[in-house]
């Protein structure tokens, strides 16, 4: 159920994120909703000699498929629980998966035995039998399955052996392990105290007791948990069996191993036995046995089992004639970003080629080292950044000197070893590599006890890969110890590099620090220091520091007081380069580039698409028997989106002639407005054509630059003034200054002083002036007019009617839409006039208003309306008189339409009639025949 | 005169609206006015800040803002963290959402429209200029914070707040690269707000509604649920120019950031073009 719920809320998150990326690139990363193939689990406790190893096993699809196996084994301290997902994976991968919890791990009985080729190695040999009996695995020959090894830090030295073992194993994996545990407890012969304390106080819990209680603990790194995770505490594990500490304290190890772990931690220092029981115990005892193709991962962040166990088990390997690819990862043991996804995928990619023999599957180069760069401030993370190489260099390859400086330093290892220097701490891991990338180091000298040796800035930047070497004489004072012990005084000395930044502050790369056991040192020694192998890039302008040390925090040292004596025996820094080893291209995921290229794609398909539209309504030729027409419009048709059924216009067609004042008449909502939006080309008819001296106008046609128009209102930027708002708007159209005509245009507009004010600060009239003047800016062919007596006074009326005929007796045009009707009647020429959406009538204006042939008779008397009604059935009675009705109020009296007959003729009839004529005579008034037309002022 | 022209004579439509002239009728607005006096006035008032405060509380997180009175560069850099999140999207979504949808309440694009303008040729040359202003409004406050900073606490090496320095002169072009990433991420705003501009008569419907989506992005991006959904979210980026002002300088979050940004920001001017340019305009 749970499942299910996380399942649906992501493809809710997956729909959202679609929507947000507006498609087309959403589509690809949508995919992440499917249910994953099911994996089949089963688990079994296997009896081996002195205990019960507790597996699970995991295989995907039908049970009959013969496939390879993968044995997948746990870090010290983890059990089988830890691998459930990297199992599954695998076997969703195609693999046939056994895990298993090694002995005194998990719910496996027995004792630890640190892989003890008698214990735990004859324990993995034991799988291997039983996965050669299992249906689903291939077999190479019989009881001899096709096999693969792989586990972090324990179980990675598992593999090791395996592979040197049992020679049915195919290829291994092993990652941040050890190649001699005497070599990573004792190195040097000095005792590594805080990691080996951690690692037996591990094992010396009662059975069950939960591991990760541990500071760091020291399992389940590398493709597992990373160590950087804070530890976990209260699981199933120690709920069931608490955890306590049995008598003998040796909980869970062999005794030997106890014992040997007492001796030594009392000691401060390791014996001989010790280091034996240790080394034969190690892969490096079987070093010339282990023949198969090996991924060896090693950790950058790793003070337990540094970088050369991993150079040791690559160059035993290869050694023997086998396939080997080196992978150095960022973190480790000491923590940091294991990079557990990339890992998987190599190690999968590793088995892949060498157990299925996939040719194709890309195993990687020989060498990759992550490099770390700077912080990514968005997530907190450290940025990683691979190199490779095709050939593995080794710890030394391409050394070069940097000369180092110094006078001989005498220090002084204090009684007690203490307080030490700091370098590693066990377990401090976490956040550690993303200080590192702000140079932070929490590493520390105690004054008095080192001597250090500088280099110059350096001139340009060095990248250190490998593991540097120095060359220092020693001698130790200490006159009371010589006379005790015969063989001498033994100096212990950590030497370490540090990269000193221009302003002093100082790095200690991977926090690591490399022991030296110095014997004899009374004498004086000639010492060959091996400084910890590093990846790390010291910019131009550092320097390198070359410190050593008498204390440190994590290792034991002698406790006896002594001064120590320090020179350089060879004034330089051997510094390996590795200059094979090239940093790969940033690597990023593919939305990077693909992202914006589907943006750009989506962009032009919108603009094409766009481009078509438009240019596929009406014609697009000039009609050349028209290029003397003004206006021209044909079958014009509007419907505004929203009103499916209403026709803001219909079907218009008129003709304006050159010299013409032509009149656009019609009440509100008739669709003169709308006919001179598509005029102008702000709104695209749904059908028809408009053309302007033969040319189609569309939106932005070049025709309408002869054309200029004030429709609806005055349109200015309120903050300019109204003389910058005409220089702008003349501007703005992109033609020469000197055609402008803006004196003309200003005479017009009459606006005196106030044309240096800003707009917002016009009167209607003012805006209603001004924006006239700039639709004639230009002297346009064709001016367009619409209310232009609005919110004018008499006299700027009448002026105004005077410009429009001027105006047109230049030869240009003039369209003047108005609902003052009695205005338009004294100014044009003809007429066109409109209602709902229709022409009604057009012509010239004498024809429309009927000139001679209808008569306005006024009645004496006020009659009333039934009077009226038979004074004009009396009136149509008389010859010459097509129709007779009473005329609309205020006028009153009766409105007559003649039919050929004569005024005076009709005049004499209608007196004769006995009608109370009081005034007689033409009705010249356009109200009147436009209402006519229209159907009366209620329509 | 001839009457058989297709246009007046001089007319070409790829010279109306120049970038000069739309210029000049945006500067001498009163929010452009107002807009570019609050960006210079800023450093100021930090200065005044930082003078009248305590600065010697020591703080738990190590921030920019410790630093702030280090050096000009310092001083300048912290002008842009105070600012980059929301203050500096207001001047970007301003000009350029503001810039077609004022035109149409003033009434003054049908006549732009009818001089003839072609429509996109007027989108082309508002988007240039709006996109210069914001530019400009986002140069403006590290710049005055540079010269403010560097008289009031010296020229010197850029000092950061987790330790060490970045020499000036490369701490100067840092600093020039992470005002490029700002730019470059606030596109989607421009965008967002350009294509709302055309959509609308009122101006602050497309200021706002820009500004709005950005915070609404802001809050998706604290929705950590997302997970690594939120990197396809602009607001995820915004602060990634850090990484250009820490000791190893990161592409990684400016490239992703600016990707996201190029990629959105195309797609919501193609989509301002392709509906102005068959738009019914009826304002």
């Amino acid at each position: 159920m749970g499942l299910r719920l996380a399942a649906t809320r992501r493809r809710l998150v997956a729909g959202a994120v679609a929507l947000l990326l507006l498609g087309g690139a959403g589509a690809a990363t949508a995919v992440v909703a499917g249910s994953p193939e099911p994996v089949h689990r089963s688990d079994q406790r296997l009896t081996m000699p002195d205990a019960r190893i507790d597996t699970s096993f995991f295989t995907t699809g039908p049970s009959d498929r013969r496939r390879p196996a993968v044995l997948l084994g746990h870090g010290f301290g983890g059990s089988k629980n830890e691998l459930a997902e990297q199992a599954e994976q695998l076997a969703r991968d195609g693999y046939a998966v056994l895990t298993w919890s090694a002995r005194g791990f998990g719910k496996s009985t027995g004792r630890i035995g640190l892989n003890d080729p008698e214990g735990e190695g004859a324990d993995v040999r034991r799988l291997v039998d039983w996965l050669a009996k299992r249906p689903e695995v291939q077999l190479d020959a019989e009881g001899d399955p096709r096999v693969g090894v792989t586990g972090a830090s324990y179980a990675g030295a598992a593999a090791l052996l395996a592979a040197g073992q049992d020679k049915r194993v195919d290829a291994i994996a092993p990652m941040i392990t050890y190649w001699d545990l005497a070599d990573a407890l004792f190195p040097e012969g000095v005792y590594k105290k805080l990691w080996a304390g951690v690692f037996f106080t591990t094992g010396s819990l009662a059975p069950g007791g939960d591991p990760r209680g541990v500071p760091g603990g020291t399992g389940g790194s590398g493709g597992e948990d990373g160590p950087g995770e804070p530890p976990r505490r209260g699981g199933g594990n120690s709920a069931e069996r608490p955890q306590t500490r049995p008598a003998d304290g040796c909980g869970r190890f062999q005794p030997e191993l106890c014992r040997m772990y007492e001796r030594v931690a009392e000691a401060g220092r390791p014996d001989a036995e010790a280091r034996k029981l240790l080394a034969e115990r190690s892969p490096a005892a079987f070093a010339e046995r282990v023949r198969v193709p090996t991924l060896v991962v090693h950790g950058q962040s790793d003070s337990l089992f540094p970088l050369d166990h991993g150079d040791r088990i690559a160059r035993a390997v290869s050694g023997n004639g086998a396939p080997v690819a080196v992978d150095w990862i960022a973190g480790g043991h000491d923590g940091g970003d294991t990079e557990i996804d990339r890992v998987r995928q190599r190690v999968t990619a590793w088995f892949d080629r060498h157990l299925r023999g996939d040719e194709s599957a890309d195993t990687g180069p020989a060498f990759r080292v992550s490099r770390t760069g700077g912080i990514n401030s968005t997530n907190g993370s450290a940025t990683l950044r691979g190199a490779s190489a095709s050939a593995y260099p080794g710890l030394r390859a391409g050394a070069v000197d940097v000369p180092l400086a110094g006078p001989q330093q005498t220090f002084r290892n204090p009684p007690g070893a203490g307080p030490p220097s700091l370098s590693t701490i066990p377990g401090l891991g976490g956040g550690l590599d993303q200080l590192r990338s702000f140079n932070v180091s929490i590493s520390q000298d105690m004054p008095g006890q080192f001597a250090a040796f500088r280099s110059e800035p350096l001139d340009r930047s060095l990248r250190i890969t490998g593991t540097p070497t120095a060359t220092v004489h020693v001698r130790a004072s200490d006159a009371a110890a010589a006379a005790r012990d015969k063989g001498g005084t033994e100096a212990v000395l950590f030497g370490k590099v540090y990269d000193v930044a221009p302003d002093g502050r100082r790095t200690l790369p991977a926090q690591l620090v490399s022991p030296v056991r110095v014997t004899g040192a009374d004498e004086g020694r000639t010492v060959r220091l091996r400084l910890p192998a590093v990846d790390h890039e010291v910019k131009a302008g550092h320097r390198l520091e070359l410190v050593v040390a008498s204390t440190d925090l994590a290792y034991a040292s002698p406790l006896r007081a002594a001064d120590y004596t320090v020179s350089l025996a060879d004034p330089a820094l051997s510094v390996p380069t590795a200059p094979a080893v090239r940093t790969d291209a940033a690597a990023f995921p593919w939305w990077v580039w693909g992202l914006p290229l589907a943006g750009a794609l989506i962009a032009l398909a919108l603009l094409l698409t766009a481009r078509r539209g438009r240019g596929a309504h009406g014609p697009t030729e000039p009609d050349p028997e028209l290029t003397d027409v003004p206006l021209e419009i044909t079958g014009l048709s509007k419907r505004y989106a929203g009103s499916a059924d209403r026709y803001a216009v219909r079907d218009v067609g008129f003709r304006v002639e050159k010299g013409q004042v032509l009149g656009l008449l019609g009440p509100n909502g008739a669709g003169k407005t709308t006919t001179l939006r598509m005029l102008m080309g702000l709104i695209t008819p749904d059908a028809g054509e408009i053309r302007v001296f033969g040319h189609p106008v569309r939106p932005g046609a070049p025709v309408l630059s002869r054309v200029g128009a004030f429709v609806e209102g005055a349109g200015f930027l309120p903050h300019l003034s109204g003389r910058a708002n005409l220089e702008l708007y003349w501007r703005a159209t992109g033609r020469p200054a000197e055609d402008a005509h803006v004196d003309e245009a200003l005479e017009i507009a009459d606006l005196g002083e106030a044309l240096d004010r800003a707009v917002r600060t016009y009167s209607q009239g003012m805006r209603q002036r001004l924006a006239i003047a700039q639709a004639m800016l230009g002297l346009p062919d064709l001016l367009i007019l619409d209310e232009p007596t609005n919110g004018l006074d008499p006299p700027q009326i009448r002026e105004m009617r005077e410009v429009m005929i001027r105006y047109a007796e230049t030869g240009r045009t003039v369209i003047v839409s108005s609902h003052l009707l009695s205005e338009v009647e004294q100014s044009c020429t003809h007429l066109v006039v409109m209602d709902r959406g229709r022409l009604v009538q057009a012509g010239p204006v004498a024809e429309i208003t009927g000139a001679g042939d209808s008569l306005l008779v006024g009645l004496a008397g006020e009659p009333d309306a039934e009077r009226l009604a038979k004074y004009a059935e009396q009136a149509a009675a008389v010859p010459g008189v097509a129709s007779a009705e009473p005329a609309p109020p205020p006028e009153g009296g009766l409105l007559l339409r003649l039919d050929g007959g004569s005024a005076a003729d009709v005049l004499g009839a209608l007196v004769a009639a006995g009608l109370p004529v009081e005034r007689f005579g033409p009705n010249r008034r356009l109200e009147d025949a436009f209402l006519t037309m229209i159907g009366g002022p209620s329509a | 005169m001839n009457r058989h022209l297709e246009a007046a004579p001089g007319y070409r439509a790829g010279h109306t609206l120049p970038l000069r002239v739309e210029a000049v009728r945006q500067l001498r607005r009163r929010r452009t006015l107002v807009m570019g006096g609050l960006l210079a006035a800023l450093p100021f008032i930090l200065l005044i800040a930082f003078a009248v405060g305590d600065g010697d509380r020591p703080s738990r997180r190590i921030t920019l803002m410790d630093t702030a009175t280090a050096s000009g560069l310092n001083f300048a850099a912290v002008s842009l963290f105070v600012s980059a999140g929301f203050l500096l999207v207001i001047p970007v979504a301003l000009f350029c959402g503001d810039t077609v949808a004022s035109e149409a309440g003033w009434s003054s694009l049908r006549y732009l429209l009818a001089a003839p303008v072609p429509r996109w040729r007027l989108l082309w040359s508002k988007l240039v200029v709006a996109l210069a202003f914001s530019v400009a409004a986002i140069v403006l406050l590290p710049l005055v914070a540079l010269v403010v900073g560097t008289v009031a606490y010296g020229w010197g090496p850029l000092r950061i707040p987790t330790g060490g320095s970045l020499p000036a002169d490369e701490a100067l072009l840092r600093l020039g690269l992470a005002v490029v990433f700002i730019v470059l991420s606030q596109l989607v705003t421009a965008g967002l707000a350009f294509w709302l501009s055309t959509r609308t008569d009122a101006p602050l419907g497309a200021v706002g509604g820009a500004v709005g989506l950005v915070i609404l992005g802001n809050v998706l991006d604290a929705v950590t649920a997302l997970e690594d959904w939120r990197e396809f979210l602009p607001a995820h980026w915004q602060f990634a120019w850090l990484d250009a002002l820490q000791p190893e300088l990161v592409w990684d979050g400016m490239v992703k950031g600016t990707a996201v940004s190029l990629a959105y920001a195309l797609v919501l001017f193609a989509l301002a073009f392709r509906g102005f340019g068959r738009k019914d305009v009826v304002s």
